[in-house]
């Protein structure tokens, strides 16, 4: 009996000491991410300056771009960024949930795991594909068909006025929507799926339908890890590249219509800066960058402060 | 156990080549770039212990690096600034390698004859003044083509080029409100039209648009088999872009090139001249820490104004007329 009290004993005290071992290793990948995202601002904030020096706030308010005189305002690239991240939000959402839904609850098992398969597939396509698919197929759909028939039946809309060029706002946040959608599928359908059984069988108990129990049970249950997945989406949709640029017309312009050709954050970086020449040019760009990183930040911290206010209800209840 | 000395031996030998192998780093333009990686292939062929490294990461990111002194020379689609030369510690000389044109492209449904452009109705079209294929100019410029009353749809690059550098050059140089209102260079403040990434993503668009206009070079027209138009030239002639029409405008520039070649070539006088060409130039510094690396650097000059050129044609370049590889071969004396 008291070596098997001292060997537990034993055990016990390795343990501990495996245990602040596995905290400071974890402490360290922890800190490192920290360490990262501050060094990124740093060296950010000092490739800037000339620009930063030159412009001052008046960066952050201009709409003209011009290399040649070297005026420069971000305002275009983030007015482009927002409204392509909206666009593509707005149709992600309902379709991403509402297949998430589909396929944690209705689908049988067998169709459930080959489309959630197929799904995750779909994020992992690069994402010049997605713009190369673009270019080729949405931009003459939206041109021939799409775009028309939005300003036939909506075009008393500032928003759907003038030319269907086939690119611009309305094509890049269709084509982050594409981009979006696996991620918002997967994530929720995995937070759907962890819904505890027993909720399901008490609603089922007391009388609801299947689509009710889905509805107000499972659905709110499920609400933190959806919105989760909506975030995660948007940060893609923020932050894209080489899709946006194939089909966003690259025009530094703000219009108020989704069928005008616009410009993105990332996209004007990516095109410009290899041959941005001079002081200010690149630092310019690179402001931007800083610029793409604080509205990152703004937004997620918007995001936080929804989640607080709307769960923080959930969790009292 | 006999055989393992004798390899090791080869091993050494092997190593001991490597290490006397001279490694020259290059970096800049993208444009030149497959002729340049021909070049450095074949002139390692030939000279087993040159090694040139050339990364094609864009002019102005060339400039940087030779700046920084990262590399050992640059190489660039627009001659340097005064400037941008003063950063250098060294005194870079400029050297043109080859020649590359930019071609109108365009798209309007229902004419079949091949358009033709003055410099006025392009400077029009890409302000915007020109709106309608229908205009009186355009209709001055092609006589017997019925153009339709339609809305131009403009496309221009939408990444920093050389090609965008070279097209708004020419269009500074024939229209004086292009030049006060949005002037030349890789990325420019462009009035009117729709962005395309790349030559690829301009074509792509000006295919997919009916009654678009927009610009590609030469090479890309020429590889992917696009129709272009003829440009008028200074001499009044409108002359389509071809291999010899982009060398005769070198041949014509050459009377009055600068010492130290930084020239534009656009709009050059000579009636068989195409109008929007311009060279592409390697930096190389005047001289070189390193007595080895110089002359290493020197032959390789020399043996790309004389066999090297020869390779240009097959890969669509224009190679330089004979008279620009005379002044040329004297700046590499001026190298130490």
């Amino acid at each position: 009996m008291a070596t098997a009290v001292i060997e537990k004993r034993t055990a016990r005290i390795s343990s501990s000491t495996g245990d602040s071992i596995a905290r400071l290793v974890t402490f360290v990948f922890a800190a490192l991410v920290l360490l990262i995202s501050l060094l990124l601002v740093y060296e950010l904030w000092i490739a800037s300056a000339p620009s930063r020096h030159k412009l001052g706030w008046s960066y952050l308010s201009s709409s003209e771009w011009n290399p040649v005189s070297e005026q420069f305002g971000a305002l275009p690239f983030i007015y482009g960024t927002v409204v392509t991240s909206v666009v593509a939000l707005l149709v992600s959402i309902p379709l991403g949930v509402g297949a998430a839904i589909f396929l944690s609850e209705m689908a049988p098992a067998g169709v459930s795991n080959a489309l959630t398969f197929l799904v995750e597939l779909l994020a992992a396509i690069p994402s010049v594909i997605y713009g190369l698919l673009a270019i080729f197929t949405l931009v003459p759909l939206m041109r021939s068909y799409g775009e028309p028939f939005l300003k036939k039946t909506l075009g008393f809309l500032p928003l759907f006025k003038g030319p269907a060029f086939g690119v611009g706002f309305l094509t890049a946040g269709l084509i982050l929507a594409v981009m979006t959608f696996p991620f918002i599928i997967s994530v929720s359908r995995e937070s759907i799926l962890a819904v505890p059984r027993d909720q399901r069988e008490a609603a089922l108990a007391l009388g609801s339908t299947k689509w009710e129990t889905t509805w107000k049970v499972v659905v709110p249950y499920a609400k933190l890890g959806i919105i989760g997945s909506i975030f995660l989406g948007l940060a893609r949709a923020l932050g894209e590249t080489m899709a946006v640029t194939m089909v966003i017309g690259n025009d530094p312009s703000i219009h108020a219509s989704l069928l005008a050709p616009g410009y993105s954050i990332a996209a004007v970086i990516a095109n410009e800066f290899t041959e941005a020449t001079g002081s200010v040019y690149p630092a310019a760009l690179v402001e931007l960058g800083l610029v793409l990183f604080c509205l990152t930040i703004v937004i997620n911290g918007l995001a936080r402060l929804m989640i607080i206010a709307t769960t923080g209800k959930g969790t009292k209840r | 156990m006999k055989k393992f000395p004798v390899a090791l031996l080869g091993l050494l030998t092997v190593s001991v080549a490597v290490g006397t192998a001279q490694q020259i780093t290059a970096a800049g333009a993208t444009f030149p770039a497959p002729i340049y990686q021909k070049w450095f292939g074949e002139y390692h062929n030939a000279h087993p212990d040159v090694q040139v490294n050339y990364q094609s990461i864009g002019s102005g990111a060339g400039i940087q690096q030779l700046t920084s002194g990262t590399v050992d020379f640059g190489a660039s689609d627009m001659p340097m600034t005064n400037d941008q030369i003063s950063k250098v510690k060294v005194h870079p000389l400029h050297f043109p390698t080859v020649m590359g044109a930019v071609v109108p492209t365009y798209n309007v449904p229902g004419v079949s004859q091949e358009l033709k452009f003055s410099g006025e109705a392009l400077a029009g079209i890409f302000l915007g003044t020109i709106s309608k294929w229908s205009d009186a100019q355009l209709a001055k410029d092609n006589p017997g083509v019925k153009l339709p009353n339609e809305d131009i749809v403009v496309v221009h690059r939408s990444d920093g080029s050389g090609t965008s550098f070279i097209w708004t050059d020419f269009l500074s140089k024939v229209s004086p409100q292009w030049k006060t209102k949005v002037g030349a260079n890789t990325s420019v403040s462009w009035p009117v039209g729709l962005g395309g990434k790349g030559n690829e993503g301009v074509s792509g668009t000006v295919k997919q648009t009916p009654f678009s206009v927009g610009y590609v070079e030469l090479i890309y027209a020429a590889q992917n088999k696009m129709a272009y138009g003829a440009v008028k030239n200074s001499a009044g002639q409108y002359v389509k872009a071809s291999l010899d029409s982009v060398t005769a405008a070198a041949a014509g520039a050459a009377k009055s090139m600068p010492a130290d070649f930084r020239v534009s070539i656009t709009n050059a006088p000579g009636k068989d001249a195409y109008p929007i060409c311009s060279f592409t130039w390697m930096l190389i510094p005047s001289s070189f820490p390193d007595a080895k690396k110089a002359a290493t650097v020197k032959s390789f000059l020399q043996w790309m104004l004389t066999d090297g050129q020869k390779d240009a044609p097959g890969l669509d370049y224009a190679s330089l007329p004979k008279e620009v590889v005379a002044q040329e071969t004297k700046q590499i004396a001026q190298i130490k």
